[in-house]
């Protein structure tokens, strides 16, 4: 076994090849595996469009599957217990997984958590081009979608139905079930954010081009990259997390001036 | 208190000499006789302590939500009128909106100080409630509700109510996403009540949620009826205040007849009117830096989406908090008509906690039976089962409070949301017992300490040697001051059951001496003279027997 | 006010302060041997009464912070001048707002720290104090108020003439009942809310259509692992829209079918494992929109109850007692998803009437 990543993280994947290790990652596969399904299933409304792979690039995505994504995934992409099936994920579910760092999953989690990306961007697209090329499935967006300048007030209502429920309107996330939750979408590459929305990574549903078009997505990402970018205009957002941010605040900070306060007013003087 | 002290300056009638101050004394006096009301209250005495502050706060912070308030009337329309928004905030422009939305954000993006002045008027609420709650605490801890000030503990209490209902009126008045959800989940839980629930809600909303009447009956609510009834219990709030004089913490030289402190005029005008600004500061400096309810994220209210995250402000999040912890499944179907027991119960212990807290200090009066005036504040630890109580109290409130933001706890500690319920649910209920218990011996153990302090000193650090080789610390008795606050108060013993003139002993006699076995079992009681004395005699004793054996 | 000398000697815990009146200080113990009270500790200069240097130095501290307050609120003026909002500039409304803040936090505190370091520093600081009297009002005056009172009986005859009185006290309870009555026009009449509370606006063949665009939905466009969001066709533009909205409200989710429990009577409302569920919460109504497509499960976030899309949408956790009520769903010529009927039970929060 030979070693791509550019930041190799000590015995990590030597440890998940050991046959023991792997025990305690079938519980993981199991969960997993039903998002598998899922990924399948939906590749069958997007063609993959792109053919823009090279057969040098493929191979060079081959050799890296082999030797980081192979044992739990497969050889063949067949998928196994410890991970699911990457037949038809399409080249934007593995530019999403592995370019955010969620992929290789480095320990049993409640959900794959973002880490420092363990590739190249030139490796992560040989990747995302060999899983495409097993199988057709969503691909990487063009840059017409992601430029966030689109219709920023029809983006901030879509997004309003469609994410803030999990996201929190400001894109500061929130919680789900059993320990997983929406994380924070601030900081998130456009095109990050259209390939989640588009492959519906781990338990976040998917919203294909026939529920959110690729201009309704252009629109969203337009509305997070405003909301992002512009200044705060009340000051110091708390975290953006709303009333209990603002509350813990106001008991510290505030309260804990004017209590300040008071005692040197009623403190007597020298 | 500090009401009155707007009106006095100007009012010296005393000078002699003449000038512009005098006639114009003298010209007001002859029409208000204003000299008397200075006369009676120009010197009226003060005592000084921090905590005597935390109700200035409250009602300064009050102040400040009128002045700003009245501000954001002049722009604010409370119409759910539908508008196209067409202000300055990109996001929202050609938006759907009600009037009301639409003119917050005005306020917001558009007027110039509108966004401060919001922020100052969401800032002060926040800090007008919580001023409010540490300013109960104070009082409860100290024992300042007991006779005669039992009638000014529930007019606080009342306006403890009256500035949540302000806060929640206020906070839906915007109809964004975040607040319409809020009104939804009062509907939700109004329609719960049994038999007259479905019209409660049916008529508070003027028709089917969300209609197109709630935002401007609770505007008139908000600036109008409520802000009434605040300003009339201030007042009597305030009267009782001057009429029972202040409380005081023990101390030498004060006595249950006296208040010792600082006059009016000029010393405690000072303070108290310079509080009044530093108060004011201290609200428009967080509304300067931080951003408070920024709505224009939520956008306007729409039955569809949903925020993570949405919560009301802080202090209603006991409620919603004791909503959350209900476990599954507590609705059932009794005579064809449907009983919500997942809202009837937590509405039901609120309702209990909150009256249980209101009659607290008639509760305790007939515990121990005290008529006398207290005018002197008790030391927490020298009332334990009360502190104990409070404790109690304060532990069930806060899982309740916690329970509200269980979401937030999750994905900030990385843990599961279940497990954050769960674990709130165990604080809720046995919460209170353990904080009863440990906060009981804590007191207790304080109280021995005292004793020990008094009757042998305090420990000096200084070790000395015996001509035996054993070494002992030397303790140095305390001065009759310090001495004096550790023993300045008042004990209780269990009450004993005694028949009445029929010589029977009746359900509510037992029921008082079984509570006062609970307050008193344990009492701890202040040293006396005597024991003083022969604690003194014994020390010396030893002193000398070794100061002899070192010869 | 008097400087007090003598009422410093008073005993602790026998302390019974009420003077003519014995009061029961109920279970309390009044020890005849308590500690005796020393009275007032001596008086302690400050720095300020003794150094006239420091004394000078408090006062320019004073005075500079009334200067320093004076700046601030001229500062704030020109603030508000200098620092215009410029339409859709939002960094011109935060200077705006902030400049203007600034200005006035000096303002107020200038004036604040300045009286008190005013009173704490410079002003006479001896110890005054006031002698309390108790509440009740004395022997005389309560007296005399029982006699006005007993006056005022008589001439009126309130206790003697006993119909008059209890007329009066009747017609007194009566008198507010107009107002109760009043209250009814505060939701209009005849509209039954119960009525209202059971129906909603889908109706057989009503087309399911996204938020908020309202373009119908097909059944071939609703992939596994979607979800939409979805309202009746007919919804945008409709009269007393959010009113039908908060009822109509529907998410719409593809579960591979084998994934999907289904009781016989309810096994004709899917569609393909296209299974659609009102999205109110049957706790207290927040929109239940927090979908995981793999352990198919809906999070309300508001009280976080939890539902299982997979079975019936029945609560697994949380307060919530009822699972979401199903739109049984079907598919028109044209492939486009519709509503068989209206909802089989009143969605959203539970109510007293609605068995």
């Amino acid at each position: 076994m030979f070693r791509t990543s550019r930041k190799p993280r000590a015995g990590r994947k030597t440890g998940r090849r050991s046959p023991l290790a792997s025990v305690s990652l079938i519980a993981l596969g199991l969960l997993l595996s039903g998002g598998a399904y899922a990924l399948v299933s939906s590749s069958t409304a997007v063609a993959d469009t792109s053919s823009t792979a090279t057969q040098a690039t493929v191979e060079e995505g081959e050799k890296l599957f082999q030797a980081n994504c192979a044992t739990c995934h497969g050889l063949d992409l067949e998928g196994s217990d410890d991970g699911p099936s990457l037949i038809g994920v399409g080249s934007a579910a593995v530019d999403f997984q592995v370019g955010t760092g969620r992929m290789p999953l480095q320990a049993h989690a409640p959900q794959a958590p973002v880490k420092p990306v363990q590739f190249t961007d030139d490796q992560v697209n040989a990747l995302a081009q060999y899983v495409a090329s097993i199988a057709p499935g969503p691909s990487i967006p063009e840059d017409q979608y992601l430029d966030a300048e689109g219709d920023a007030a029809r983006g901030a209502e879509l997004f309003r139905v469609n994410c803030a429920m999990c996201h929190n309107v400001a894109g500061a996330g929130g919680a789900l079930t059993e320990g997983k939750y929406a994380p924070a979408l601030t900081g998130v590459t456009p095109s990050h954010i259209y390939e989640a929305m588009l492959t519906g990574p781990q338990n976040m549903p998917v919203f294909n081009d026939a529920n959110l078009t690729p201009e309704d997505k252009r629109d969203i990402i337009t509305a997070l990259k405003f909301q992002e970018n512009s200044t705060s205009v009340g000051g110091h957002p708390l975290g953006a997390l709303g009333p209990v941010a603002e509350g813990l605040f106001l008991w510290i900070a505030g309260m804990g001036i004017i209590v300040a306060l008071t005692v040197w007013i009623t403190a007597r003087s020298n | 208190m500090s009401t009155s002290t707007a009106t006095r300056p100007e009012t010296s009638v005393e000078k002699k000499s003449g000038g512009f101050t005098a006639a114009a004394s003298n010209y007001l006096d002859e029409r208000t006789s204003i000299s008397a009301v200075v006369k009676e209250f120009g010197r009226k005495v003060f005592p000084d302590h921090w905590s005597f502050l935390l109700g200035e706060v409250a009602l300064y912070s009050f102040v400040v939500i009128l002045l700003s308030g009245t501000f954001l009337t002049f722009f604010f329309q409370a119409s759910m009128a539908e508008v196209h928004y067409d202000g300055s905030y990109v996001p929202l422009k050609g938006v759907e909106m009600s009037a009301a939305m639409a003119s917050t954000l005005d306020i917001s993006f558009d007027i110039r100080g509108g966004l401060l002045m919001r922020q100052i008027h969401h800032w002060a609420a926040l800090l007008f409630v919580a001023s409010i709650g540490l300013h109960m605490m104070r009082i409860f801890f100290t024992g300042a509700f007991r006779k005669p000030r039992e009638l000014n503990w529930v007019i606080g209490f009342v306006l403890f109510i009256l500035a949540m209902a302000e806060g929640f009126t206020g906070y839906s008045l915007p109809d964004d996403l975040l607040s319409g959800n809020g009104l939804r989940i009062i509907d939700g839980m109004i329609k719960g009540i049994p038999l007259v629930g479905t019209w409660i809600s049916f008529l508070l909303f003027g028709g089917e949620f969300p209609g197109t009447a709630i935002v401007g009956r609770l505007y008139t609510l908000h600036i109008l009826l409520l802000p009434a009834l605040v300003l009339l219990f201030i007042a009597l709030h305030l009267v009782f205040v001057v009429v029972h004089k202040h409380t005081q913490f023990s101390g030498p030289g004060k006595t249950q007849q006296n208040v010792v402190g600082y006059p009016v005029l000029p010393v405690y005008a000072a303070k108290a009117g310079g509080f009044f600004f530093i108060v004011f500061g201290v609200i428009v400096l967080l509304a300067t830096f931080f951003t408070i309810n920024p709505i224009w994220n939520y956008g306007p209210y729409d039955p569809s989406p949903v925020s993570a995250g949405t919560q009301p402000d802080w202090y209603i999040g006991f409620a919603d908090g004791a909503l959350r912890l209900i476990p599954p499944h507590l609705e059932f179907v009794l005579f064809d008509r449907t009983w919500s027991f997942n809202i009837l119960i937590p509405l039901g212990a609120l309702g209990l906690f909150i009256v249980l807290a209101m009659i607290y200090p008639f509760i305790e009066a007939w515990v121990t039976g005290d008529k006398r005036e207290h005018h002197i504040l008790d030391r927490p630890r020298n009332a334990a089962t009360r502190t104990a109580i409070g404790a109690a109290g304060l532990t069930f409130y806060a899982g309740l409070w916690a329970a509200a933001s269980s979401d937030i706890i999750a994905t900030h500690f990385k843990l599961t949301m279940e497990g954050v319920i769960h674990a709130l649910q165990f604080v809720v209920i046995a919460g209170p017992f353990i904080a009863y218990f440990i906060t009981k011996r804590i007191c207790l153990a304080l109280q021995k300490k005292d004793r020990e302090i008094v009757l042998h000193g305090y420990e000096s650090g200084r070790i000395i040697r015996l001509p035996g080789g054993e070494y002992i610390e030397k303790h140095e008795p305390i001065d009759e001051y310090q001495r004096w606050k550790l023993v300045s108060y008042h004990d209780y013993k269990p009450l004993m059951i005694r028949p009445n003139s029929r010589g029977k002993i009746s359900v509510g006699q037992r029921a008082r001496a079984a509570l006062s076995r609970w307050f008193f079992e344990d009492r701890i009681a202040p040293p006396t003279r005597g024991e003083i004395e022969a604690s003194h005699h014994h020390e010396d004793h030893v002193e000398i027997e070794s100061s002899h054996q070192n010869h | 006010m008097a400087q007090d000398g003598t009422s410093g000697t008073e005993l602790a815990a026998a302390g019974d302060h009420d003077e003519a009146h014995a009061v029961s200080p109920g279970t309390a113990v009044v020890s005849s041997d308590a500690v005796r009270d020393p009275g007032l500790p001596p008086h302690r200069l400050r720095v300020t009464d003794t150094n006239p240097k420091k004394a000078k130095t408090a006062e320019r501290a004073v005075y500079t912070l009334f200067y320093l307050s004076l700046a601030g609120s001229i500062f704030a003026v020109a603030a508000y001048m200098a620092f215009p909002i410029v339409p859709e500039d939002l960094l011109s409304v935060r200077l705006n707002n902030m400049f203007i803040g600034i200005g006035m936090t000096l303002a107020l505190l200038g004036i604040g720290i300045g009286a008190v370091h005013w009173g704490k520093a410079l002003m006479a600081d001896h110890e005054a104090i006031d002698i309390r009297h108790p509440v009740r009002g004395t022997d005389e005056t309560r007296a005399r108020a029982v006699e006005i009172f007993d006056e005022a009986n008589q001439e009126s005859g309130f206790g003697r003439r006993s119909l008059i009185r209890n007329t009066l006290i009747g017609s007194l309870i009566a008198f507010p009942l107009p107002a109760v009555v009043l209250f009814r026009g505060l939701a209009p009449e005849g509209e039954d809310p119960v009525e209202l509370l059971s129906h909603t606006m889908w109706e057989a063949g009503t087309r399911l259509a996204r938020d908020p665009d309202g373009t119908p939905i097909k059944a071939s466009d609703v992939t596994i692992g979607s979800v939409f969001h979805v309202i009746p066709e007919n919804l945008p533009g409709s009269e007393h829209m959010l009113e039908e909205k908060t009822k109509a409200i529907v998410l719409l989710m593809r579960l591979k079918p084998e994934d999907l429990v289904e009781e016989e009577s309810r096994k004709d409302w899917s569609y393909n494992g296209i299974v659609a569920y009102s999205k109110v919460c049957t706790h207290v109504g927040c929109p239940v929109a927090l979908y995981e497509q793999q352990t198919h499960h809906l999070l309300c976030p508001c009280h976080q109850s939890q539902f299982d899309v997979a079975n019936h949408a029945a609560v697994i956790f949380g307060p919530a007692a009822r699972p979401l009520p199903q739109l049984p769903i079907a598919v028109d010529d044209e492939g486009y998803l519709v509503a068989q009927s209206d909802f089989r039970e009143p969605v959203g929060p539970s109510f007293w009437e609605r068995h």
